[in-house]
């Protein structure tokens, strides 16, 4: 007897949802149909990212928002990424930790992922795994990101809301003027705001908020002004703030029709990634498996040939562009 | 497709608070390439088990320090074959008295790993046994 598994995650079994994710992130060949039965149920889950760095307390602010997200009658779908060892590629995931409260809660499904070898905060299946949980009816999904340093923004290429988590104690004001992870914040949550040093975090962060008003201006695009938020988490402090800006962002979105935009902007992207991921193992199989890499590659070695004309040419064979 | 990783959530099930072995044994099975879900102190067999059914473990190793190995550890195996998940494999360890453990092997713990065992061992025996 075959389980149809494309079905049950339709009717919401999280023992489809779990088998379903782990399909994506083997790249299982199974995992292709059921994917294509499940995209014309996908797109009616809000997407909020909480990334930040290292012990900021984003799995500490999921639990808690989930807790809140609860009690207005939602369900919840959690992604929760840490890091996969570059030398041996275990990992240890330790988000579970913080969670305890909402694990037995039906309403919840919560799933680790290492991002094996993926840059940029998240895993390469994340995004196919919001769309699973979002076909099996999880209202909103939290994406919880690894601890990012300053240059990790994927989350914001797949979450209609992202939460970047701040703490007081690591940097001075030159922190918060740079580029990069401080940009794609919707919501700054200054978090342990018991602590020395987060009022002065919390000045210098709407500083920021204020000048880039100043310098970027506010058209159709740069409408929303990022809200910025102090929370206890840990005490269950500012979590109703944090739920009420992220609430008011998606009304903004949806007002200004930008929520269309951006989820249009996904899908160019994630469909580009996609040909590009098929494409690039396609050629990758049938060069290594024929043997021909390494001849390509000794050539190049032997300065025989160059590794320019080499793709040029690989691409003249491979891929004919259709007239017209 | 790509490389299948060995999943397996570490727990602590009951009331016991010491868990540096716990701790150590997740970082040599992230040594062994293992992805680890450490779900940390006073877990409940049925939270253990949500864990494995929401991650799709493929082995569920349980740490007890306390004595109440007899209870909880054959429980967290009988929720598993509630939820159809008997394809897991389950280990545990930490202070088990050695007359205690055919009845544990009998409830459907696969192996028992006692103080001293040796590390090697333990991975060894997870990567040759559980399910393909």
């Amino acid at each position: 007897m075959t389980i149809d598994y494309a079905g049950e995650v339709l009717q919401g079994s999280p023992r489809a949802v779990a088998r379903v994710i782990s399909w994506l992130e083997n790249e299982d060949e199974l995992a292709r149909p059921c994917m294509e039965s499940l995209y014309p149920h996908t797109g009616r889950a809000y997407v909020v990212g909480i990334t930040g760095s290292p012990g900021t307390g984003k799995s500490t602010l999921t639990d808690k928002l989930t807790q809140h997200i609860r009690k207005k009658g939602l369900t919840v779908g959690i992604i929760a990424v840490d890091p996969s060892s570059p030398f041996t590629g275990g990992a240890v995931l330790g988000d579970r930790v913080r969670m305890s409260e909402i694990a037995q809660d039906p309403g919840v499904f919560i799933r680790s992922m290492a991002t094996r070898g993926f840059l940029g905060g998240l895993s390469q299946a994340a995004s196919k795994v919001v769309n699973v949980m979002d076909a099996s009816g999880k209202d909103v999904i939290l994406i919880e990101t690894v601890g990012v340093g300053q240059d990790e923004v994927e989350v914001m290429r797949i979450a209609d809301t992202t939460c970047l988590v701040m703490a007081p104690g690591l940097g001075d004001a030159i922190q918060s003027m740079k580029a990069g992870v401080m940009e794609i914040a919707d919501i700054y949550v200054i978090n342990k705001s018991d602590r020395q040093g987060a009022d002065q975090l919390f000045v210098e962060v709407s500083h920021r908020v204020d000048q880039d008003v100043h310098i970027k201006g506010r058209n159709r695009n740069r409408s929303w002004i990022p809200s910025v938020v102090p929370t206890a988490a840990v005490n269950d402090i500012g979590i109703t703030d944090v739920l009420d800006a992220i609430l008011s962002h998606q009304d903004h979105l949806e007002q200004t029709g930008t929520l269309m935009e951006k989820r249009r902007e996904r899908t160019r992207q994630q469909t580009l990634q996609m040909i590009h991921h098929e494409v690039f193992s396609l050629l990758r199989k049938h060069l290594s498996e024929s043997g021909r890499m390494e001849q390509l590659v000794d050539a190049i070695m032997n300065h025989e040939q160059d590794p320019y004309s080499v793709v040029q040419q690989l691409l003249s064979e491979w891929i004919k562009v259709p007239e017209g | 497709m790509a490389d299948k990783k060995i999943k397996i959530i570490v727990a602590k099930p009951g009331l016991d608070g010491h868990d540096r072995g716990a701790k150590l044994l997740s970082r040599i099975f992230a040594e062994a390439g293992m992805e680890v879900v450490y779900t940390g102190l006073r877990q409940t067999p049925e939270m253990i088990v949500e864990a494995a059914l929401q991650e799709d473990a493929d082995v569920v190793g349980l740490s007890s320090l306390s004595g109440v190995h007899s209870h909880f550890f054959p429980k967290v195996v009988e929720l598993l074959k509630e939820k159809k998940l008997d394809d897991v494999l389950v280990v545990g360890g930490g202070i088990i008295p050695l007359e205690d453990i055919p009845e544990l092997k009998k409830a459907g713990i696969a192996e028992i790993f006692g103080p001293g065992t040796p590390t090697p061992t333990i991975v060894d025996f997870i990567t040759g046994n559980v399910r393909s």
